[in-house]
This record gives C-alpha cells, structure tokens and sequence, in this order.
C-alpha cells in the first residue's frame, strides 16, 4: 500500500491546487529560460539569415548591429573583385518608429539589392519584393496585412510578403525594402531639408572671392548633388567561394584604409558578448533566484505536510512501520508535487510560448535540465520533512 | 508461559532537584488471555507503565519480559529492534482511536499486516474477514472522519488484533465514549482476549468499566497499590 498515494487521495484537491500554483512557477522558470535562449536567437536571426562570411563595415567600428557605420555603397565591386569573394552585397540597418492605430509601432528596416545577400530568408505568405521601389516585406509579428500600405518616409509602401520569426537583436519585428528604397528612407533629405542646404551652399560659394558669381550659381546644384548623394551603405556583406581562405580575404581587406572585415563569427561575438551579454545574465540571474524560491516554496510545503502528520507518523512508528515506509511517504509525495508541477508548467509555457512578445526557445536540454534540478530541489527539500519525520516519538500517539 | 512479566520495573526522569519518579517498583505478570485494568488518577504513572511496557519509554531499572523474550532489563538491551516487538508481539489501542485519517477502515488495518509483511490481496482479505467479525462489513471503504466514535474504537481495535499479537496495550479505549459504546468496546476486548489468547491490558481511570476485568491493578504516585480479582466468566 503507497501511503503517500493514499494521502493524496485524500488531500486531492488540496495537492492539486499546491501543484498549480507549483506548476505556475515552474511555468514562470521555463519561460525565463526560453526567454534567454530566445535572447541569443533573437540576436543572431538576421546574421544568420544573411549568412555572410564576411562583413565590411566603417573603420574602428563593430557595426552594423552595435555600433553605427557607414561606407560608400560601390566599395561593394572593389570586395567583390578581391581573389576568394564569390559574392558580394552592402546592406542597410535601421531602426524605426512611427504611430500606427494611435500606437507607437517599432521595426527593423533592411535594404538589400533584390537578387543579392541579406534578403528575407523565407516568405511565408505572399511574394519576395519584385520591383526596385514601393514594395515592402514585413514579419507578419507586424500584423500588416498583404496589400496593405506602409507610409516611410513620405512614401507608401505596399506589402507584398511575410516572412515570420525575423527579429533584430532588440527583438523588434523586421521588415525589407530594396536597398535604394531603404537609402531613401535612411539618408535622403526632405525637400525644406533640401533647400535649406542648398541655399546655405550657394550662400557659402558667393563669398568666396576667386569664383565669379555664375561660376558659384552653375557649382552650388554640382556639390549639393554630391553632398546629398544616398549611396551609403551600412555595411558589404560578402560570401566567398568554396576553398577560399577567410583569414587571407580578411587581411586583404584589412589592408585599405576606412574598412574594417568582420567574420560572421566576430560578428555573433558582438552580438551576444556584448550587446545582449546583461540582459543574459539578468535573466539567468532571475531565474535562479525563481529556482531558490521555488525551492524554498518546495521545501515550505512538504515540511508543512509533515507537520501536519506528526501525529499520524507517531502512531505508525507506534504500531511497528519501517522508517523507510515514512521516508517514502514524505520522498514520494515531494517528487510527485515536483513532477506534477513540472507537468503542469511545461504544458502551460507549451500552449502559450507562441503568445509572448518575445521569442521563447524551448530547448530540449535546457528542459532537462531544469526537470533534474526540480528533482533535487524535491529530494532536498523533502530531507527537511523527513529530518523532522525521524525525530518524531512514538509516544506522540498517545494521549488524548 | 506468561505473556507480559515485569519485575521492580521504575522509570525515573531527570536527577537530582528536578528528579521525578513516575513509576516505582512495579512487579507483575499477565497471563494469555487475561484483561487486566490499570487504574489510577491523572498523574499516578499507569500511562508510564503502559509505555513502557510497550516499549515506548525506556525503563530506568527492573525488567520486562513480553511472550519470553526480555526486552528490558535496566535500560533496552542493545540492538533490540524496538521495531520488530512492537509489530510482532503487540497491537495499540489508543483513546483518541489513532486511525490515519487519509486511509479507509480496510486501509487502517491493513497497514498493521503490511509491517509484517502481509501484504495486497491476503492482507485485504485479512482485514475484511477481522472487521466484519467486528460488525463493520457495512464500513470498509469509509475514512475515519466518516465513522462514529464506537466504529473508530472497532476499527483501532481492529488495527491492534490483525497481527494477533500476544500483549494489547490499551490506553484510556472508552475515554471518548459514551457508557455503552464504551460497555460494548469493554465486552469486545474481554471476548478478544479469550478468543486470541491475549493479554490486554487496559490503562484507564473511568471506573463505569471495572466490572469486566480479570484483573484490576490500582495505581497511585507512581506504585501499584492494590490489586484485585474479579471472578466473571
């Protein structure tokens, strides 16, 4: 007979409602971990996406993630003809926020070259961008419908795909436009902007005393023409070909001057180490202190129970029951709490890890994991239950 | 061979100032199948004799012998499995009846065969066959909460007879009951002890159920007083 089944039995629903609550916090503990691992992925979706061996970016800076850089967009063909490159594509990064239904609606915006690296990995829904302006990719976390129009800009853009779980490290949805599209949007002035500079530039060129004033009025639309060019990139991103040596084209690159090449390694360094490296360890942080809580929480309620059955436990000792008959009533009952718990929080962050704001990754290790740590916790906690199980008289059964 | 023999058995607590004798010098034997009452006020040590017969409290001199086998003598012999006697050679009543709550009538007594090993399917059949012979055939998957004072009595008694021990200790058995419930549990008791060559021994200081005792042992500031026959069939 399994005494600690029986008790169960009898406290059903007391039990139950402990191992909900139990479960919840279990729940809280496996999301925090999910969040944390989603963190990693989160960082490392568009780079991975890209899937780049190399990424050229603005000297004496870690961009395009961390760090803001800029280089002209035709250094491009100067990679491109570099011996090993097979391929090569500058991209475009920036963040924007606009209102959206009285909102405030946030997104990554890429501009890449329609045929070349960067583009959405996958479209879910609808079609890849097929002309070079207007057309606009978005996640479908930006509940943008297909057909639906995207003012950017001064523009309107219209949707014509989704891609889905495409973030930035921030964790904010990610969009597509071409990289022309996107240059606009990024670098290009508006038309007050515009004649501003240019009257500013003019007004500049008229005083100089060696130019003659036509000489200064036919130069002044040549410079501002120049000046306000919007063929910026925020990085090349470049594939090379099979058998190519990396660290060859990377100290090739090195060699120019204003470039920095950064291997898609370097580039998950960044991005992990540094920029989500606090929010990890708070998180990690967070849940272990959930797992001491959740263990004290344990440990509370077996001892508890056992409190609550000193007496049974004397009047079993009374009649002769093996200590290890007691010690399992106490042991089983705490990893049946744990299990169900367990159970119940796994299935919970199950149904719902697709609804938070952020991505939740479940890895199956790190689930393991915590399952082995709640067992431990249980058996931990169940000692203090017993401890006091053990020094509990026989003679506490007698009398009234 | 008797089943309980005790001889100048004392129980001291604490030295010196704070020494308190709760039970001195107490010598007596209980045959099989003998129900023997200990009466006394609060206080006069008949719980302490009881406890240490049942090898509750170690004694602090003289010496008990249960069903031939020393299980005291001074202090516990070392390396006796209190344990074991207390499974094989005696069965508890207790005045507050004891049943564990989250078990059914069967389950209560069944749990007592299981520390001897009998268990499942034999140690079910066991306790049905010991609790219909006891009048609660109708009572068997009922918890405790869900029984009359009487049906728990039945039931610890129940509980203390499914390993047919030698010696049943009971302490206070009709303290929570009223006078024939109590009369009946008494009545039960004395056919037990017929029946199952016991010895049961009886603490109690309600003096309504001194009729049906063999014996009557009369307890005061720790010494056995008096003691008297009764000559009832």
């Amino acid at each position: 007979m399994n005494l600690a089944l029986r008790d169960i039995r009898h406290h059903r629903s007391r039990f139950i409602q402990t191992c909900l609550g139990l479960g919840l916090l279990l729940g809280v503990v496996m999301s925090m971990g999910g969040i944390y691992r989603g963190l990693f992925t989160d960082a490392t979706a568009v780079l991975n996406a890209t899937a780049a061996d190399l990424w050229v970016v603005q000297q004496d800076t870690s961009g395009p993630f961390a760090a803001t850089s800029r280089i002209p967009e035709e250094i491009k063909y100067r990679i491109k003809a570099v011996p090993g490159v097979e391929q090569a594509s500058a991209l475009s990064f920036q963040n924007i926020q606009s209102e959206r239904h009285g909102k405030p609606f946030r997104f990554f915006l890429v501009g890449y070259e329609l045929g070349g690296m960067g583009g959405p990995p996958e479209i879910v829904a609808g079609h890849p961008i097929g002309q070079k302006h207007y057309e606009i990719v978005v996640d479908r976390a930006m509940k943008i419908a297909l057909g639906e129009q995207l003012r950017l800009a001064g523009d309107d853009y219209t949707v014509v795909g989704h891609t889905a779980k495409m973030v930035s490290s921030a964790g904010d949805p990610v969009a597509y436009v071409t990289l022309a599209d996107a240059q606009k949007i990024q670098f290009k002035d508006d038309n007050n902007a515009i004649r501003n500079s240019r009257e500013k530039l003019a007004g500049q060129l008229s005083r100089l005393p060696f130019l003659a004033p036509n000489q200064a009025s036919q130069l002044t639309p040549q410079i501002a023409t120049i000046v306000g060019s919007t063929h910026i990139a925020n990085t090349v991103v470049a594939r090379l070909a099979p058998g190519a040596d990396l660290v060859r084209v990377q100290e090739r690159i090195s060699r120019w001057n204003h470039f920095r090449p950064l291997t898609g390694k370097d580039q998950e360094r960044i991005l992990t180490e540094g920029m989500i490296k606090k929010a990890k360890m708070q998180l990690g942080l967070f849940r272990a202190i959930l797992l001491i809580i959740s263990g004290v929480i344990i440990s509370l309620i077996i001892y508890t129970m056992t409190l609550d059955k000193l007496r049974v436990i004397a009047t079993l000792k009374l009649i002769g029951t093996r200590n290890r008959v007691i010690v399992g009533l106490i042991l089983q009952q705490s990893l049946l709490m744990g299990l169900i718990a367990y159970i119940i929080g796994f299935t919970l962050i199950g149904l719902t890890h697709d609804k938070f704001p952020r991505r939740v990754d479940l890895v199956a290790v790190d689930l393991q994991l915590l399952f082995g740590i709640v067992i431990l916790i249980c058996i931990g906690a169940s000692l203090v239950g017993i401890r006091k199980a053990m020094r509990v008289e026989p003679a506490e059964a007698l009398g009234g | 061979m008797y089943a309980v023999q005790i001889e100048g058995l004392t129980k001291i607590y604490g030295s010196g100032d704070t020494e308190v004798v709760a039970l001195a010098d107490a010598t007596f034997d209980v045959a099989p199948g003998e129900l023997v009452a200990i009466l006394g006020p609060s206080g006069s040590g008949k719980t302490t004799l009881l406890t240490t017969i049942g090898l509750v409290t170690e004694p602090t001199r003289g010496k008990v012998v249960l069903d031939g086998e020393l299980i005291a003598e001074g202090g516990w012999p070392p390396g006796l499995d209190l344990k074991r006697v207390r499974r094989e050679k005696l069965g508890f009543i207790f005045q507050s009846h004891n049943l564990i709550p989250f078990l059914t009538t069967v389950e209560n007594v069944m749990i007592a065969l299981e520390n001897n090993g009998i268990v499942g399917r034999e140690a079910r059949a066991r306790s049905i066959e010991i609790l219909k012979s006891l009048g609660l055939g109708h009572r068997l998957d009922h918890y405790p909460a869900l029984l009359s004072g009487g049906e728990s009595q039945r039931t610890a008694i129940a509980r203390a007879l499914a390993n047919r021990p030698r010696v049943i200790l009971a302490d206070e058995p009709t303290a929570a009951l009223d006078t024939e419930n109590g009369k009946n549990v008494m009545a039960l008791l004395k056919k037990l002890a017929v029946e199952n060559n016991s010895a049961i021994l009886v603490v109690t200081h309600d003096q309504r159920m001194v009729e049906g005792f063999d014996r009557i042992f009369t307890v005061s500031d720790g010494r056995i007083v008096g003691e008297k026959r009764n000559h009832v069939s």
